[in-house]
């Protein structure tokens, strides 16, 4: 029989202690999606999340999504921004090399433009996983 | 070519991932939930899709 001091230790977050783990996790996991899971050791996640995203992201891109920019005015468009903001580097690259579509011009295209949008969120979901799981607030296993 | 229903088992089955990775903590329970948003997902649009052929017809 095992005694108490045999058990495995499971690393624990001591409450108080200051670590940069969990915000550059979470700064990693939004730039490029599974990033942040990567930077933690869970590299089978972070593939997952990476090839999930990241196909959202192409197939969006492939129905002629639409691409929003900041300061239309717009509502809806700034809150299409916020959320393909979410995807962190990718929305850098497609504004820099002007992939996606300028509006929408078919039914298919508005789907793209969401699978664009939830990509983004999906990211930030993602990303949020990974400082919890660096911070303790969520169970590592 | 995506159809809309193509496009619609893409999108279920990467949010499915997603959802089951980020809300759960034990493998087993990821793969559960993901599976588990994935059938509601794709159950969801096959009964509105035959819920809007109703109302038409």
């Amino acid at each position: 029989m095992a005694s108490p001091t045999q058990q495995p230790q499971i690393a624990q977050r001591v409450p108080g202690e200051k670590s940069s783990l969990p915000a550059l996790v979470l700064l990693a996991g939004w730039l490029v999606p599974g990033a942040g899971h990567l930077l933690l050791g869970k590299w089978v996640r972070a593939l997952l999340l990476f090839v999930s995203i990241l196909g959202m992201y192409v197939v969006g891109l492939g129905l002629a999504g639409k691409v929003y920019t900041p300061n239309t005015g717009d509502m809806l468009d700034m809150l299409g921004f916020a959320g393909q903001l979410g995807t962190g580097l990718l929305y850098l690259l497609a504004r820099l090399f002007g992939w996606g579509a300028a509006s929408v011009v078919n039914t298919l295209g508005d789907y793209g433009t969401k699978f664009l949008v939830v990509a983004g969120l999906l990211n930030i979901i993602a990303a949020v996983d990974a400082h919890s799981l660096a911070n303790g607030r969520k169970d590592s296993l | 070519m995506l159809t809309h229903f193509s496009a619609m088992l893409l999108f279920a089955l990467f949010t499915s991932v997603v959802f089951g990775i980020t809300q759960r903590a034990q493998p087993k329970m990821m793969v559960r939930f993901g599976a588990f948003c994935f059938a509601l997902f794709v159950g969801t649009v096959i009964v509105a899709s035959w819920a809007m052929w109703a109302i038409k017809h």
